[in-house]
């Protein structure tokens, strides 16, 4: 069997750029340049038609309206935009209090961490050992004052689709503006704007295949929500986020999201066979955990524990393979997975997790190479473990005094 | 993080992997770190009647860093009397190995490993 | 529009040069790792963005290290504002100049709402900005003072030395939007002695998505963005590499080649301006030092929109103002601080060159602006 190596198995962390995607961009950079905020020649004629096009394709994979985008760099800006944009807006009328959960990606609780500096009050609510939210805490952590809730759609390490629809009506109920970080869902699940009881969404280009550093923020417009801008200049955006436009990167987006929108069915299927297959495989391993709910998930992510072995050296070992423990943006500090722990693993079992995500251009070849290559190297890594060992020696690791260090 | 060509030795073959009977009088075995800091180091230690180190043992959870800083150790233990053995110092494993600054504490750990394996095997000898 | 369209609006936006696009299209491609990542993939995404931060600090005269990528030149003056701003609980108030571009002005302008004051420094009738209204200003107590490097409509230089040396005697910080000035005059952020510094890519023959703060690392500044902790903390969101990667090399020719692209530029300009004069045209901030490839001008009587509209029917992409104001009619705020009268300045069109523009070009386009000239003069005289 011959495989490209490394194989690319970190689809989470950002996906290749689609070569369609890039062909479309590539005008945009060389001929039709120009600045799409001027309006008196038509370089910037070409460039806004191009935009408002890209705009539409953005809508139409949500199904909303495109007067409800707003152009941002990014998923990060777009989760800072909405969130301090409405916390700001509201809490005049509404209050201080904001609801998220523990394991939103750090764009969402580092932004409800700012407001907390402010005079905000915050809940981080725990999810339940697989991931997903129990609606009657959810219901409990709501006070007078709350006027902000944000909810992940999917989770980026352990993929778990949260019930957006009912925690949204639960925000209609209580006239909480309800924002949702879907960057990790356009193109693996459904969503319908018309239908979605959600008030501000964010998305992302890079990780559906479109390119870094562009990114949108769904406002709705009926109801309309008010966002208080973060970024003042120009007044591009209708106000609500300045900044000249990268209009290649916007292309590249549009039409990442046209694919998506045309090709996620086929896409999914062909993604979950190939996730059945690397499960199956992996699960012939002794002492392996899969994290998160199984059922409430995107196919396109395996989130498994392998216990005894610790996770920097399984990375190591594995370098033939690009996936990554804990997600990417924290994985510069040697802190177990902040997402695991909430979920309530043993800092062992976090330390020695992996993602695996799969994606648009994996093959089965990839994913047999991979089962095979995380067989031999579990094995040998074991075969190196104090753990392992005690473990096979019947010895309970949770009842050891450790000199701790 | 890049790792520099000596941890990758250690950590592609390691040098001195398994076990000793700890139940033995002339076997010391340290065993240091704690799962949930995601290093674990075993270090075993036997030595003859002339208290010279003959064998050296080691088994480790941890990162690249830790494997090498163990593997290493192993390799400098052997032909060591116990008092020798003690001097080894993390500063010494950090150079050999050129660890970067955030894994410093593999060698600290590695020394704390000699340190808990001869006192263990002293533990054991008449006093 | 037609290939023969020439595009003389580079204070605007800036043709990608296609050495910037060729290094740019692997990280639209097959190097597609998340730079945050440890793998094989990420690594070389990192590595990609260290070369860049070298180029960028290169290029303006600053260490690697006092490089904080950003997607855009307004992203990183509102990062400035909003985030230097509060370093000084005691001093309430923050300094601007009149002439500053909306990505100083509005989130300066935005602090009121927590509290500060916001003092506008005066510019004279050349387009400098006037030490002594800053010392005045700063006679309240100062957190911030920000002052562009030259202006992007009359393309007049700044004494940035000179007004830095005024902030910090008063200790107050200082920040310059120097993202006109990268490409067209010499950038040294050390000797400059400010805290901070605006760049940006797509003014320089790169794309756009990129930008940076060059910032002083004694300074506290809070972040804009809050996240995965990209660029030290200080900016989260996951870097746009490849538009990094094109702002880092758009530096590094820039970097070579800066005294010839001033002197093709610069002798375009003359020559307009000779033309300009011939017709009877104000220039503004002729008198003082000026980037070599701006003029901004206006002819009595003539609407700068319709000269614009005109020019570009015959073929010529020129801007009315800054094109992030071209929605509106307000004459340009520049113009009035300068204290010219509005009719003059309802008529301010503003041509500004790039490397790539030729004598040809320029030739044909005197040639459209005389009869343009004539025409529209006519009509007017009609109409009274």
């Amino acid at each position: 069997m011959t495989v490209k190596t490394p194989i690319y198995l970190d689809y989470s962390a950002t996906t290749p750029v689609d070569p369609r995607v890039a062909e479309k961009m590539i005008p945009y950079i060389t001929e039709h340049f120009g600045n799409p905020a001027s309006r008196s020649h038509p370089f910037g004629w070409t460039a806004e038609e191009a935009v408002e096009e890209a705009r539409d394709e953005v809508a139409k994979l949500v199904n909303a309206d495109p007067r409800e985008i707003v152009w941002t760099s990014g998923a990060t800006e777009s989760n800072n935009l909405a969130i301090k944009g409405a916390a700001n807006f509201y809490s005049g009328t509404k209050g201080k209090h904001i609801i998220t959960v523990q394991t939103e990606h750090k764009a969402v609780i580092d932004a409800v961490r700012d407001l907390e500096r402010q005079g905000f009050t915050a809940t981080y609510l725990a999810p339940e050992p697989n991931g997903l939210i129990d609606l009657e805490k959810f219901k409990a952590a709501i006070q007078p004052d709350t006027v902000l809730a944000s909810v992940m759609f999917v989770n980026n390490e352990i993929g778990v689709i949260q019930d957006i629809t009912a925690i949204g009506n639960i925000c209609r109920e209580n006239n909480i503006i309800f924002h949702v970080d879907a960057a990790q869902a356009t193109g693996k699940v459904e969503i319908d704007l018309e239908k979605l009881p959600v008030d501000l969404m964010s998305f992302c280009a890079h990780k559906t295949y479109g390119p870094k550093g562009i990114g949108a923020l769904y406002v709705r417009r009926k109801p309309r929500i008010r966002i208080e801008a973060q970024m003042h200049g120009g007044g591009h955006e209708r106000g609500m986020r300045s900044g000249t436009l990268a209009t290649h990167q916007i292309v590249g987006m549009g039409e990442a999201f046209r694919l998506a929108r045309l090709e996620m069915k086929a896409e999914n299927l062909k993604v979950r066979r190939l996730r059945d297959r690397l499960l199956a495989g992996l699960e012939e391993i002794d002492e392996v955990y899969v994290n998160g709910d199984m059922d409430h998930r995107v196919p396109h992510n395996l989130n498994i524990s392998f216990n005894f072995v610790e996770g920097e050296s399984l990375i190591m070992a594995v370098k033939d393979i690009a996936v990554s423990s804990g997600s990417a943006c924290t994985s510069a500090s040697l802190e177990p997975s902040y997402v695991l722990r909430a979920l309530g693993r043993s800092d062992e079992l976090a330390h020695s997790s992996i993602r695996f995500s799969i994606g648009r251009f994996t093959t089965e070849e990839d994913i047999d190479y991979t089962i095979a290559l995380m067989k031999s190297k579990i094995g040998k890594l074991r075969e190196l473990s104090p753990l392992w060992e005690m473990h096979l020696d019947g010895i309970d690791l949770s009842k050891v005094e450790w000199a701790a260090h | 993080m890049a790792y520099s060509d000596k941890v990758l030795d250690h950590y592609e073959n390691p040098r001195n992997v398994g076990t000793l009977d700890k139940n033995d009088p002339h076997v010391g075995t340290g065993m240091v770190g704690a799962p949930a800091c995601g290093d674990v180091m075993k270090l075993q230690i036997k030595v003859n009647d002339s208290g010279i180190i003959e064998d050296a043992k080691f088994k480790t959870y941890g990162c690249g860093s830790a494997i090498a800083s163990s593997s290493l150790v192993t390799e400098w233990l052997k032909g060591k009397t116990l008092d020798q053995a003690a001097e080894i110092k993390n500063s010494a494993i950090a150079e050999e190995l050129a660890l970067p600054p955030v894994k410093i504490h593999c060698s600290v750990l590695a020394e704390d490993a000699i340190k808990a394996a001869v006192a263990d095997l002293k533990s054991k000898q008449p006093a | 529009m037609s290939s023969q369209h020439a595009f003389f609006d580079n204070n605007s936006t800036t043709l990608l040069d296609a050495r910037v696009l060729e290094a740019m299209l692997p990280y639209m491609q097959h190097q597609y790792g998340n730079a945050t990542s440890r793998h094989l993939f990420g690594r070389a995404a990192r590595q990609a963005l260290d070369q860049a931060r070298e180029q960028v600090a290169d290029a303006c005269g600053a260490h690697p290290s006092q490089v904080i990528f950003t997607a855009s030149g307004t992203e990183a003056n509102n990062f400035a504002i909003h985030g230097m701003a509060s370093n000084n609980e005691n001093a309430k108030q923050i300094a601007v100049s009149a002439i500053e571009h909306p990505a100083v002005t509005r989130p300066a302008f935005a602090l009121r709402e927590r509290g500060y004051r916001v003092a506008v420094i005066a510019a004279d009738h050349f387009g400098q900005v006037d030490p002594l209204s800053l010392e005045v200003a700063l006679e309240k107590p100062t957190s911030l003072v920000s002052v562009m490097l030259a202006n992007n409509e009359t393309g007049v230089i700044q004494d940035i030395e000179k007004l830095a040396e005024i902030a910090k005697s008063k200790s107050a910080l200082f920040h310059t939007d120097a993202v006109q000035a990268l490409g067209k005059t010499p950038l040294d952020f050390e000797s400059l002695g400010v805290n901070a510094m605006t760049v940006s890519s797509h003014k320089i023959n790169g794309p756009q998505g990129a930008g940076a703060l060059i910032l002083d690392k004694r300074v506290d500044i809070k972040p804009l963005l809050h996240g995965g902790g990209q660029e030290k903390g200080l900016r989260s969101g996951t870097e746009n590499v490849a538009a990094i990667v094109g702002f880092g090399v758009a530096c590094a020719l820039i970097k070579q080649s800066l005294e010839a692209r001033a002197t093709i530029t610069q002798q375009l300009r003359d020559a307009l301006n000779v033309g300009l004069k011939d017709l009877g045209a104000t220039i503004f901030g002729e008198k003082s030092v000026r980037l070599p490839n701006t003029s901004f001008f206006a002819f009595n009587e003539i609407e700068g929109e319709t000269l614009v509209t005109a020019l570009d029917r015959k073929g010529f992409a020129v801007a009315s103002g800054s094109a992030c104001s071209s929605d509106s009619s307000e004459p340009s705020h520049v113009l009035m601080a300068m204290g010219v009268s509005t009719d003059l300045a309802r008529g301010a069109v503003r041509v500004s060159f790039g490397a790539n523009n030729t004598q040809d070009e320029l030739n044909r386009f005197l040639a459209a602006l005389h009869s343009e000239v004539q025409r529209l003069r006519q009509l007017t005289a009609v109409a009274v």
